[in-house]
């Protein structure tokens, strides 16, 4: 049980797969910061674990599934969304969390992205963006910033990169904030927020990459990415999504950018049966178990 | 347990093999399907689209195969039976998350309606040419099972079946139809739903303690939201179902995946079979092209050959001992399929030398004429 008066237990570690431990991430990496403010986010909407699942994708973000001690999908690569978008609407009490990466949920996956955002599935995706393929050594991701430097474009990047919170606004997104892992609490409390909305929501988290972006762009270690983002951080909440592109060791906005209602695709679906159907519809909820 | 009646649209139909697989895979409880338009398979979705929120289920089109493939899955993980429908090129999409189900030990159908290739090939036309790719398409191994039924009526009963198999071994079921089979219409009699009967998923009864999703043949399946709080991945993975990635667990693993379905095989396989006593031939075959086949048969029959038939109703696991025991007494086998030649290799490789092996092959976009493989069994007689 979480006793939080207990000051020498770690408030999070009752989220955590105790026994997975230590986790592969990198000295520096911003990843464990994210899934810190993730459980602290748990513990503030205090929301009911058991219906919680959390689906990931491939990449070192797609590891988050495998450390949390929640009902967990460790899926394909950029499949993270279609996989979640199945579990919510075969078992639409569940809380469905996708937790991955830019390269993941943007690249291979972007397809996915943008549909699940457009039909306003109610999924609460937070996207770790460290601005490359970190697991595979550093390659140039569709977030990278134009003149970054990455194993694949040793010369330096030089095709545009996604601005992913316009992206998924244009989508249909109801939700959408970014954060750095320097904004450990606004973090948190944009999670908090999500979990209240009903709908796609889309929390971007720019994180460091020490080993393979910090390093190669010759930005410093850890803690001097923990610096930049403080000093070169923006809030501006309610910004227009398209003023927020990230540039290489430029501003980064941060905040929570929209926050909007429409209907969900299950509520959309739901409608639609009822005024065609009428009592014909029998609603999936009701469905009989499967295991006799 | 028996199937709910719900889904159970019982009564004497006159439906097309597209139409009577949506029915077979509602009987058999399916209440989540997840696909993307192709030719010829996309009637099976229209029909589950138009029946699914009447009986408490749900039908999305996703936005590409590999997202039904594994939006599919999810639906499986969150409690529902499920299905996907596609043809060659969504197949050849839907090959990832076929290595998933498999890896994960996802029970759930995969429906292929097939048609000519390779590419675009023949959207509107038959052929049978994905047979070796429903059995080796994803990487790495793995085995899978493969159901082929030569008519609606068989459209719906053995889609029951796959269904039944998926929950029984944990594994993904490739349903292998082919475009004639798909859009031929005859009588389909759906039974009373105490008539038919469906495996249960084979959910855990252990504690959440004592709960180890990996550590048998299936047996040990949880659902999301259960509290069981269980981890599943298509990483390399132990009992617990953690990642661990060295050489003796992967032994481990993939040996028990492969080994859940050979070692069942026996039980697994399913044929028909007629006139074997006294033939010197055999004519295997399956799918729209066994009843082709019957036809050159009969014509043999009447001629005074002695020719037999089996007809593969599961193509895998392929049915080598029943194979190997007729080279045995046999002197040739003669096999008729819409492709180049894949299953005749099988039958060659089961026969290992004891009798001989004919392909009779068709590039698709139609079926064979009877007679040339009428003069393969004559031919075949002849050696």
């Amino acid at each position: 049980m979480l006793n939080i008066l207990d000051d020498t237990a770690n408030p999070v570690e009752p989220f955590l797969r105790s026994d997975r431990m230590p986790h592969i991430w990198c000295p520096g990496c911003g990843i464990g910061t994210t899934v810190n403010s993730f459980a602290r986010a748990l513990i503030d909407s205090k929301i009911d674990l058991e219906s919680l699942a959390l689906v990931s994708g491939i990449g070192c973000t797609g590891r988050v599934a495998g450390y949390v001690k929640l009902d967990s999908f460790h899926t394909t690569h950029g499949r993270a969304i279609p996989f979640a978008t199945g579990l919510k609407l075969a078992n639409p009490k569940l809380n469905v969390v996708v937790y991955s990466g830019d390269g993941d949920l943007s690249a291979i996956g972007g397809n996915h992205l943008i549909h699940a955002a457009r039909r306003n599935i109610d999924l609460k995706v937070i996207c770790v963006n460290n601005l490359i393929y970190a697991m595979t050594g550093g390659q140039t991701a569709p977030t990278t910033p134009g003149h970054a430097t990455t194993s694949t474009n040793p010369y330096g990047t030089f095709e545009p990169a996604f601005n992913l919170p316009h992206l998924v606004e244009a989508a249909g997104a109801v939700y959408v904030a970014r954060w750095t892992t320097f904004h450990v609490r606004q973090l948190a409390r944009s999670i908090s927020e999500a979990f209240q909305k009903k709908g796609f929501s889309f929390i971007e988290v720019i994180s460091p990459c020490p080993t393979l972006y910090q390093r190669r762009n010759k930005m410093g270690d850890g803690l001097d990415t923990m610096k930049y983002y403080k000093e070169k951080s923006k809030i501006k909440n309610g910004a227009p999504t398209s003023e927020v592109g990230l540039t290489l060791n430029g501003e980064i906005v941060v905040g929570k950018f929209v926050d909007r209602d429409r209907p969900d695709y299950q509520t959309m679906m739901r409608a639609q049966y009822v005024e065609i159907l009428g009592e014909r519809y029998i609603e999936e909820s009701e469905m009989e178990c499967v295991c006799g | 347990m028996k199937a709910d009646p719900h889904g159970v649209l019982t009564g004497t139909h006159f439906l097309d093999g597209d139409h009577a697989c949506c029915e077979g895979a509602l009987a058999a409880g399916a209440r989540f399907a997840a696909g993307y338009p192709i030719t010829p398979s996309t009637e099976v979705v229209e029909r589950f689209a138009a029946r699914v929120p009447t009986v408490g289920g749900t039908f999305i089109q996703m936005e590409d195969e590999l997202a039904a493939s594994i939006a599919l899955q999810g639906g499986v993980w969150g409690g529902a039976k499920a299905f996907t429908v596609t043809s060659g090129p969504g197949f050849s999409l839907m090959m990832e998350h076929i290595g998933y189900a498999a890896m994960t030990e996802t029970p759930c159908v995969f429906v292929d309606v097939q048609r000519g290739g390779p590419s675009t090939g023949l959207p509107t036309l038959p052929a049978q040419a994905d047979m070796m790719q429903a059995r080796w398409g994803s990487h790495g191994d793995y085995e899978i099972i493969a159901l082929c039924p030569n008519s609606p009526q068989e459209c719906f009963d053995l889609t029951i079946k796959a269904f039944n198999f998926a929950e029984e071994y944990r594994v993904p079921v490739m349903f292998m139809m082919d475009e004639v089979v798909g859009h031929m219409t005859e009588k389909v009699v759906i039974p009373p739903a105490d008539e038919i009967e469906v495996t249960p998923r084979k959910h855990t009864h252990k504690s959440v303690e004592d709960y180890l999703p990996y550590a048998t043949n299936g047996d040990e399946m949880a659902h999301a939201g259960e509290g069981y709080k269980f981890h599943v991945t298509g990483l390399t993975h132990d009992e617990r179902g953690y990642p661990n990635m060295t050489p003796p667990v992967q032994d481990k693993l993939v040996r028990r995946l492969q080994n859940k379905i050979r070692s069942a095989a026996d039980r697994i396989c399913l044929f028909e079979e007629e006139r074997l006593h006294d033939a010197d031939v055999v004519v295997v075959s399956y799918g729209i092209t066994s009843r082709v086949a019957q036809r050159a048969i009969d014509a043999a029959r009447n001629r005074g050959l002695r020719v037999g038939k089996l007809r593969l109703i599961t193509a895998w696991p392929f049915p080598e001992k029943k194979i190997a025991d007729l080279a045995a007494h046999v002197k040739a086998f003669v096999v008729p399929e819409l492709n180049l030649g894949q299953m005749v290799r099988e039958v060659e490789r089961a026969a290992n030398g004891k009798a001989k092996t004919f392909a009779v092959s068709h590039a698709g976009g139609g079926v064979h004429n009877p007679d040339e493989i009428l003069n393969a069994i004559v031919e075949a007689s002849r050696c």
